[in-house]
């Protein structure tokens, strides 16, 4: 009885190792805050506080979360295959833009056909592109690692000449800014394909909420996304298949188990997952195609697949946490008149990485000492 | 019209464009000969290219700037090899935080030092060689030939010497076969006595150097100033050149000269030709992926590579 006990509380201890790294790279983060010469005390006063206190910073939260809960579930589920997705910001730029396409070509359709056209392309894109390394490793053992990364630098050149093909003409805003040097961008897509924000809904219920918050529907999209992964892997014959070529796919093979069909499966949800980033940055948030809304996200996907441990919830939670940092980081810029520049976010999550990979190796080490100690 | 794009000019530019890619592939091919697989390449070629001009502003001497690029490749590629090798975390991840923190502590630093995300270079390198003759001074041939040899930055003669260099020492020296060996069988090399996490940090730093010297290359010395992610992923493109040239220096180096004329003409075409710049720019991914799956030709990579050694003990 004992025994079991005391695995229980490795276990919990081994899923708490991400807040151990989330400290330390906070207390990185207050090195690097001291050495410019602020407060970090205060700092992260501002950064949390301006964030998570009220409605208006919730939003501008889960908004930023959205997307890389898409792209870090994209990431966990081909983990658990057994496969290393860094695939996903191609994946992210095919789909949206075939998203876009839709969205701006069949103008005609009404709401109820468009829309779901639209987050159907968004996954279609996503998922045609990532089957293309999930068949090349399938059928000829080609590592995904590298195949994923020259298919991201295929779609951004891809995209950009789609872009340009399609190219809308700057907007009022723009001009009036004197914006010379345009980022190319697409049409705007039809009325009938956006999402609408949840101050229309909340609105239409009584409820208080500002109206330039951009948080849509696209989030609990998301959400769903997050249960159908879990329900898939834990609950279905294919997410048992799925999970057994990731633990090992010699004896999947041997119990019976298509391990080609299953990575092919696995890599075209994973891709599907990625391109439903479109849902929120394009038919919920600015309506066009345009590169810098998708720049890392589908890396950032990386990040938060691992501080969530590969496990829906914890993506969700970490996607979260990243949305803090990223708000409250644009927020500390502003406060701070540009002493503490925005980028820091990115240095942090980059050290959270390090140290969430870090310290689940110390921890498994520890674990296992102490089990063979027992 | 062919003799105005495919002229002296052109193919020196070529070799220009083609340095860093070359480098930092090379620097791909001495970790991952290793077994060590370094994605981080771009992040460190883009921390070198800022440091590079940082530095070389700073102090007003750009051979500084190079040095410092180096010292912080080499010091990107100890955080590399700690978190791979000594920690064995996933070598992937650790190259895509290295990517991460390197995009966001170059921009981070220019607001900080610069309050822009743009900076010209102060100062230059060098030109070294033969000086360019006047048309007509000497014969079209000679011309020409100091055109595309003889009349190029100090890094680039120094590029030239590193690849002799390098294939010497992968192939020629002790240190070569053991690094060889760990990166195809490290169990092997394990049992003969070579020190597998000796061996393996001094390839990742080697790289590191590498791809910091390729970022310093490319603002210093193409580009005359740092602009925000200014790679724009040649570190992506020189592990194709890496893998097109089968994880040899040589061969890496010629991958790198096809991609950077590839580069060169995309830049010489712009508009002229029927095919969009963006299907040039393709190129080198696809070919990568090609080479990969062909059967004729194929590339294999070491075998080792991407797997952390864990000692079979106890």
């Amino acid at each position: 009885m004992n025994k079991y006990r005391k695995i229980d509380y490795y276990t919990i201890f081994e899923a708490l190792t991400p807040l151990i790294a989330v400290f330390f790279a906070l207390l990185v983060g207050a090195i690097v805050i001291v050495l410019v010469g602020e407060d970090p005390l205060n700092v992260y006063k501002i950064l949390f506080s301006n964030a998570i206190s009220n409605r208006d910073g919730w939003g501008n939260v889960l908004f930023r979360a959205t997307p890389l809960i898409f792209t870090g579930m994209a990431v966990a589920f081909a983990f658990r295959c057994g496969l290393f997705n860094i695939g996903g910001e191609g994946q992210v730029y095919v789909g949206a833009f075939l998203a876009t396409w839709v969205g701006f070509t069949f103008t005609n359709l009404p709401s109820f056909i468009l829309i779901p056209l639209c987050i159907f392309s968004a996954a279609a894109g996503g998922a045609f592109w990532a089957a293309v390394p999930g068949m090349l490793k399938a059928k000829t053992g080609v590592h995904e690692v590298i195949v994923t990364i020259m298919m991201n630098w295929i779609a951004f050149s891809l995209t950009f000449f789609l872009v340009l093909k399609y190219k809308a003409a700057a907007t009022p805003d723009m001009v009036a800014a004197g914006v010379k040097q345009m980022i190319p961008h697409t049409e705007e897509i039809a009325q009938a394909a956006r999402l609408p924000r949840l101050y229309t809904i909340l609105k239409s219920m009584n409820i208080d909420f500002p109206s330039h918050n951009q948080i849509n529907v696209s989030f609990f999209i998301a959400i769903g996304i997050a249960i159908l992964a879990y329900y898939i892997l834990w609950k279905t014959n294919l997410g048992y298949e799925i999970r057994a070529v990731g633990y090992n796919p010699l004896a999947a093979e041997y119990g019976g188990i298509n391990v080609a069909k299953n990575i092919i499966l696995a890599m075209v949800i994973s891709g599907a997952f990625a391109g439903l980033v479109a849902t929120n940055e394009v038919m919920g948030f600015k309506y066009r195609w345009r590169q810098e809304l998708f720049t890392n996200l589908g890396f950032n996907g990386i990040a938060v697949a691992l501080l969530g441990k590969n496990h829906p919830f914890g993506v969700v939670l970490a996607a979260i946490l990243f949305g803090i940092l990223n708000y409250g980081g644009a927020i500390v810029n502003i406060f701070t008149e540009g002493r503490i520049p925005r980028e820091i976010i990115m240095v942090l999550q980059a050290v959270i990485v390090i140290f969430v990979v870090i310290s689940d190796e110390i921890v498994k080490r520890f674990i296992r000492k102490r089990r063979k100690l027992a | 019209m062919l003799g105005d794009i495919f002229n002296a000019e052109f193919i020196a530019s070529s070799i220009r464009v083609a340095v860093p890619l070359a480098l930092a592939g090379l620097g791909g091919t001495f970790s991952e000969r290793s077994g060590v697989v370094n994605i981080g390449l771009e992040g460190i070629m883009l921390t070198g290219a800022f440091t590079s001009i940082a530095i070389t502003n700073f102090f007003q001497n750009p051979w500084l700037g190079v040095l410092a690029a180096i010292l912080v490749g080499i010091l990107l590629g100890l955080i590399h090899a700690i978190t791979s090798i000594t920690f064995k975390a996933n070598q992937i991840v650790s190259g895509v935080a290295i990517n991460l923190f390197a995009s966001g502590i170059t921009i981070f630093l220019c607001w900080l030092l610069f309050n822009e995300t743009q900076i010209m270079a102060k100062s230059s390198l060098p030109t070294w060689g033969l000086a360019i003759p006047n048309p007509g001074e000497t014969s079209n041939w000679i011309r020409n030939m100091i055109i595309i040899f003889l009349h190029h930055s100090p890094l680039l003669y120094l590029t030239i010497l590193i690849f002799i260099l390098s294939h010497l020492v992968i192939f020629k020296t002790p240190f070569g076969l053991r690094l060889r060996s760990v990166g195809e069988y490290p169990q092997a090399a394990d049992t003969m006595g070579v020190n597998i996490t000796k061996i393996r940090y001094t390839a990742v730093l080697i790289s590191g150097a590498l791809a910091g010297l390729a970022g310093s290359f490319l603002s210093l010395e193409q580009a005359h100033f740092f602009v925000k992610e200014i790679s724009g992923g040649r570190g992506f493109i020189a592990l194709a050149a890496m893998i097109f040239g089968k994880w040899t220096p040589f061969g890496t180096a010629g991958a790198a000269l096809l991609f950077g004329f590839g580069e060169a003409l995309a830049m010489r075409l712009q508009g002229i030709l029927a095919i969009p710049v963006q299907f040039i720019n393709m190129f080198p991914y696809v070919l990568a992926i090609l080479i990969l799956v062909s059967t004729i030709g194929r590339a294999i990579p070491p075998a080792a590579s991407g797997v952390p050694y864990e000692k079979e003990s106890s």
